[in-house]
Formats: C-alpha cells, sequence, structure tokens
C-alpha cells in the first residue's frame, strides 16, 4: 500500500472542503500514514466470494401513506430555522457567492 | 452530599410518586450537585436549569391532581450533547456548532419528555461522538470521578461521569463503536448499547450512519433498563427503526436479579484477551466469569477469528460514513460562518469554516474517509472493510448457536491519564478493541461495573454480548451479575470513589 505523503493529505483536505494549514498538512501526513497502514490489515483476511455488507439491517425502502399529518407531527418552522443560519434574507437563507467566481 | 442524589433511578421515582419527596425538590438537589462539583468534572456543556424546574413542577402538578405517573416521572438525566433539544444548545462538542439553537427535538428527547423525565442538561462528549476520551470535545474534556487526572471514557464521557459523581441518576448515550460502554467501564456505571434500530436515530447528529445506536446510561441494571423501555420503540421518522415490540427488558433485569440465570450459557471469546490487556481487568473479568458459573451458567469458549480484523475494518467504515454525513457542515444554513467577507466563494466559505469549526480528530477522519473512498483505493480498503464486516457477523451467527450470551472486558485497560494517548490516534483507538465487533454486526451489548483492578484501584468493566433484538439477555444476565457481586461487595462500587 502506497504511503500517505503531504501533497496525498493536501489533495484529501481539498476533497473535503478543509483549508489545512502548513503545519497540519505535516502533522496529518504523518499520522495518517500510520492509521492507513495499521488498517491495511484488513486485506490479510481471505474474503474470496464473501459478500460485502453495508447495513447490519435488511435495507428495506420506507414508505408513508401521503396524508395531511396529524397535529403536533415535528414541522420545522422557517422563522425559527432561518433565525439559526449564519446569514438569511427574504426568507431565505443567504449565501457568499457561487457564480462568476475568478 | 444529600442523600437524594445517591438513590437510584427507580428508588428516586417511588419516592416522588409515593409523595415522600417533590419532583422539584430532587431536581434542586442535581442542580445544587452540579453547582459544587461540575467545575472539577466539566460532565455538562450546557445545564438548562430553567428548563428542569418548569419539566419537575409539571410532574408535581401531575401528581397532585391525582394523575397517575410513569415509571421514571420526575428522574433527571443529561442528556448526550448528540441530540437535538429544540431551543436548547446542541454543539454536539464542536465549535462548528456553537451557539445553534436546534428548532426541534429529536424522538430520544421527545420521548425523554414524554415520560416526565427532567432533562437537567446536555453532557461532555468527544467533538461529533469522535474518540475514546472525551478529550477530542472543543470545550475541554470531562474528568473522571474516580481520579481527577484521567479520562471518563469517550465519547460519551460527560454522560458518564455525571452519573458516577452523582449529578444526574440517569444519563443517554449513543455508541458507534462504544461510546457508551467504555466510558461505563472506565467510570464504574451502567451502559447498554441497544440493537441497531433499536432507538429512534432521528435529531442523533450522525456520525456513522451504519453504525450509530443511542441508548441508556445508569448507576444500575433496573435503572438502565428502565429507561431504555422509555427511548426505544419503533420510530416513523428514522427509516432504520426496528418495527417490533421493544424486548421486554425491565422484566428481564427483574428475572435475572430475583431467579438468577441457571441453565444460560455464556461465551468467553477468544480474541479478547492477550498482548494489550491489563493483569486486574483480566483478573477482574476472569473473576467475573466464575461468579457466573458459581451462578449455575454454563461457560464455552467461542473463537471468532473475524474479530482481530473488526478494529481496522471500523477504523475504515465509520470514517467513510463520517466524511459522508459531515459535508453537512457547508455553513450555509447553520452553525459557523467564516470568511464571508465578499471576497470569498461559497466553497472557499465552507472550506475556511470547516478549518476553524473542526477539531483535529474531525479532520482525520473526514480524511481518511475521503482516502478510504477514492476511487482506485475503494476496493481495498472500504470494500474489503464490508467484505470483513460480513465475516464479523458470521462469526457471531455461529457463536450465538452455541450460547446465549458473550462476555469479555469491556475495554483492556482502566481509565488512562488525560493526554497520555492524545496525540496518538492508533493508541487511542484501541480503547474500543472489544466493543467495535457488536456494531459492525448491529447487536445489543452491556458493560457493568465487575470490580476495581487490584494495581490501580480503578473501576473494571464487563460486556455482555447478545443477539439483535435479544436486549433481554444482556439484562438478564446483568442483574444476575450486578446482584451477586452486590452481595460480595456489601455496597455499590460508586461508594469506594472518593468525594468530590
Amino acid at each position: 500500500m502506497s504511503a500517505i505523503t503531504r501533497e496525498e493529505v493536501a489533495h484529501l483536505a481539498r476533497l473535503s472542503r478543509l483549508e489545512l494549514s502548513e503545519a497540519e498538512l505535516d502533522h496529518f501526513a504523518e499520522q495518517l500514514d500510520a492509521i492507513v497502514g495499521a488498517v491495511a490489515r484488513v486485506s490479510e483476511l481471505p474474503t474470496e466470494d464473501v459478500p460485502p455488507t453495508s447495513h447490519a439491517l435488511p435495507m428495506t425502502n420506507v414508505f408513508r401513506q401521503d396524508v395531511v399529518r396529524p397535529a403536533g407531527t415535528p414541522v420545522l418552522d422557517r422563522a425559527e430555522v432561518l433565525a439559526q443560519a449564519p446569514a438569511a434574507e427574504d426568507d431565505r437563507f443567504r449565501v457568499p457567492r457561487i457564480l462568476g467566481e475568478d | 452530599m444529600t442523600d437524594i442524589v445517591k438513590k437510584t433511578a427507580a428508588e428516586t421515582a417511588a419516592a416522588i410518586a409515593a409523595g415522600e419527596v417533590s419532583a422539584v425538590e430532587v431536581a434542586e438537589a442535581h442542580l445544587d450537585r452540579i453547582a459544587k462539583v461540575d467545575d472539577r468534572i466539566n460532565a455538562f456543556l450546557h445545564v438548562d436549569a430553567e428548563g428542569a424546574l418548569a419539566a419537575a413542577r409539571a410532574v408535581d402538578a401531575k401528581r397532585a391532581a391525582g394523575e397517575k405517573l410513569g415509571p421514571l416521572a420526575g428522574v433527571p438525566l443529561a442528556l448526550k450533547d448528540l441530540f437535538t433539544t429544540h431551543n436548547v444548545p446542541t454543539t454536539c462538542g464542536s465549535k462548528i456548532l456553537e451557539g445553534w439553537l436546534p428548532p426541534y427535538d429529536a424522538t430520544v428527547t421527545r420521548r425523554l419528555r414524554e415520560a416526565d423525565v427532567v432533562i437537567l442538561g446536555k453532557s461532555n462528549m468527544d467533538e461529533f461522538a469522535m474518540g475514546s476520551s472525551t478529550e477530542n470535545s472543543a470545550y475541554g474534556p470531562t474528568r473522571n470521578p474516580w481520579d481527577l487526572d484521567r479520562i471518563p471514557g469517550g465519547s460519551g464521557g460527560g454522560s458518564a461521569a455525571a452519573l458516577a459523581s452523582f449529578q444526574a441518576p440517569l444519563a443517554i448515550g449513543t455508541d458507534t463503536g462504544g461510546s457508551i460502554r467504555q466510558p461505563g467501564a472506565v467510570t464504574g456505571t451502567v451502559g447498554v448499547k441497544p440493537t441497531y434500530g433499536g432507538v429512534s436515530r432521528y435529531g442523533m447528529v450522525a456520525f456513522s450512519s451504519s453504525l450509530d445506536q443511542g441508548g441508556p446510561c445508569a448507576r444500575t441494571v433496573l435503572d438502565a433498563a428502565l429507561l431504555h423501555e422509555a427511548i426505544a420503540g419503533h420510530d416513523p421518522l428514522d427509516s432504520t427503526s426496528i418495527d417490533a415490540p421493544v424486548p421486554a427488558v425491565v422484566e428481564a433485569a427483574k428475572l435475572g436479579a430475583t431467579q438468577g440465570i441457571a441453565g444460560m450459557r455464556v461465551g468467553v471469546v477468544k480474541q479478547f484477551a492477550g498482548e494489550g490487556y491489563q493483569a486486574g481487568v483480566v483478573q477482574r473479568f476472569q473473576e467475573s466469569v466464575e461468579l457466573l458459573r458459581s451462578l449455575g451458567a454454563e461457560v464455552v469458549e467461542i473463537d471468532a477469528p473475524s474479530f482481530d480484523f473488526a478494529l481496522p475494518a471500523y477504523y475504515l467504515i465509520a470514517p467513510s460514513e463520517c466524511s459522508s454525513n459531515l459535508a453537512r457542515f457547508d455553513a450555509m444554513r447553520y452553525g459557523l460562518r467564516v470568511g464571508d467577507d465578499g471576497n470569498h466563494s461559497a466553497e472557499e466559505v465552507t472550506a475556511l469554516t470547516r478549518e476553524a469549526g473542526f477539531g483535529a480528530e474531525v479532520k482525520r477522519r473526514i480524511m481518511l474517509g475521503t482516502y478510504a473512498l477514492s476511487s482506485g483505493y475503494y476496493d481495498a480498503y472500504y470494500g474489503q472493510a464490508q467484505k470483513v464486516r460480513t465475516l464479523i457477523i458470521r462469526d457471531f451467527e455461529a457463536a450465538f448457536t452455541q450460547v446465549d450470551v458473550l462476555v469479555s472486558p469491556t475495554t483492556p485497560t482502566t481509565a488512562f491519564k488525560i493526554g497520555e494517548r492524545a496525540d496518538d490516534p492508533m493508541a487511542m483507538y484501541l480503547a474500543d478493541l472489544c466493543t467495535i465487533p457488536t456494531n459492525l454486526a448491529g447487536n445489543a451489548g452491556m458493560s457493568l461495573p465487575c470490580g476495581l483492578a487490584p494495581e490501580d484501584g480503578l473501576p473494571v468493566g464487563l460486556q455482555i454480548l447478545a443477539p439483535a433484538m435479544a436486549d433481554d439477555r444482556l439484562y438478564r444476565v446483568g442483574a444476575a451479575l450486578e446482584a451477586a457481586l452486590l452481595e460480595q461487595w456489601g455496597r455499590p462500587i460508586l461508594d469506594l470513589a472518593p468525594a468530590l
């Protein structure tokens, strides 16, 4: 298994939306390398013909009736939700620019 | 310390129902205790005195009106800060949610309110439940009431420490890889991870969705059972919630204490021993196994070779799911926002906010998960871990054809010193060696105190594991062992903890 380099950590940080500091890049490279080295042990167990398990329970889709919900069913209050947002405007979340970058 | 705070939940509820003490007096006694000791323990991130007293007054009013009270009416509780509480701060131990007031209650929160449980406040935890020591809380570590220089376990160290320091007789935890059971073990308290799907995850902030499970923490097995029944059961708001009757855990706890466990088959897992296990932990565990045998249990050795690979499989699966779940913290809809000065794009603001708002362990796990899921590595890491998960489930299935429950030490050592493993992730992860296989299989598990290690005088936990939806077996065996140990000791183990 390949070692985790500083460049690899920088790439992972970009994918993870983490603006890591220079010092963090060095520190995490060392730690993630040790962790990946240890967890790579999973490959030592023979698993030919073993199906993967994503979930311990049998998963089925859950449907509900399309009906008006009874009073008391949790419903989020818009004003209350927006009051907790970092910024809101005209009953909507206000976000930094997402178009026309650079 | 008043007698009120030393009572069990069952005793407190009975005293309130009988009118020997009011719910307000009980709440005030616990709030006083928190004021007196929590500056040293740091079990609570937020104390909701006003909310607690209002809930207590409502219980007293119900009683005065002649209404029948539920089995936990008026009993105070510490709620892990991973559960949303309407209009009451919920941080998950993270700076990224500092000051957030959730617009809704988690199902567990709602059920506690419906049961007239008095929520004292929100308990400290490792950030987003990632850790085994509560040192990863952004709000400072919780200290172990047995030795203030030591960790109370994690991630639910606040809940366990609140119980052990008599700040609350009940607490709620969550267990993704041992976060209820390991804190229980190192603080001399009882903690249960119910069957996956047994307790609703609605409003429980997600870390690793296929593993996370909320559950009860208490000072006695019966109290844990009473709390278990109050919070468990099907919830249409959680698609993984099991639509089946809740196992009769209170009845099982009562049966265990009175009828014992004669004829039950108990398996000792060969893999949960060896290098890294503290001598005193092994000694107390083996004595407990002999005690179970003397109570009439048949003890069988179980070989589960895949369990040796549970830890590496877990540290691929849990970070993978966490990297996906924590993508929700994007600085747009709630929580912290950093860098919104007109010069940064939304994507840059997200990255700056996550950098400022997440602690080191959360960043490590997000990046580890991102790595394990990335193309080129997926099959070797995440895919292979999922296959190991299948083998672990098969080993459990084979074991449970031979025995009713499995037992082991809950964690290989007693509480370690604060700071000792803080910058060594792999050493920290070893604390969950014995608890993790159960989460991967979706089974039920309990930890209860089985003595003090002779070399350091600190609590040792015994773990009991049962098949999915056989949670009642944990309580049957746990209550029987608890009763036998109590008879040997002559007093509850927490009576031996130093006074605060």
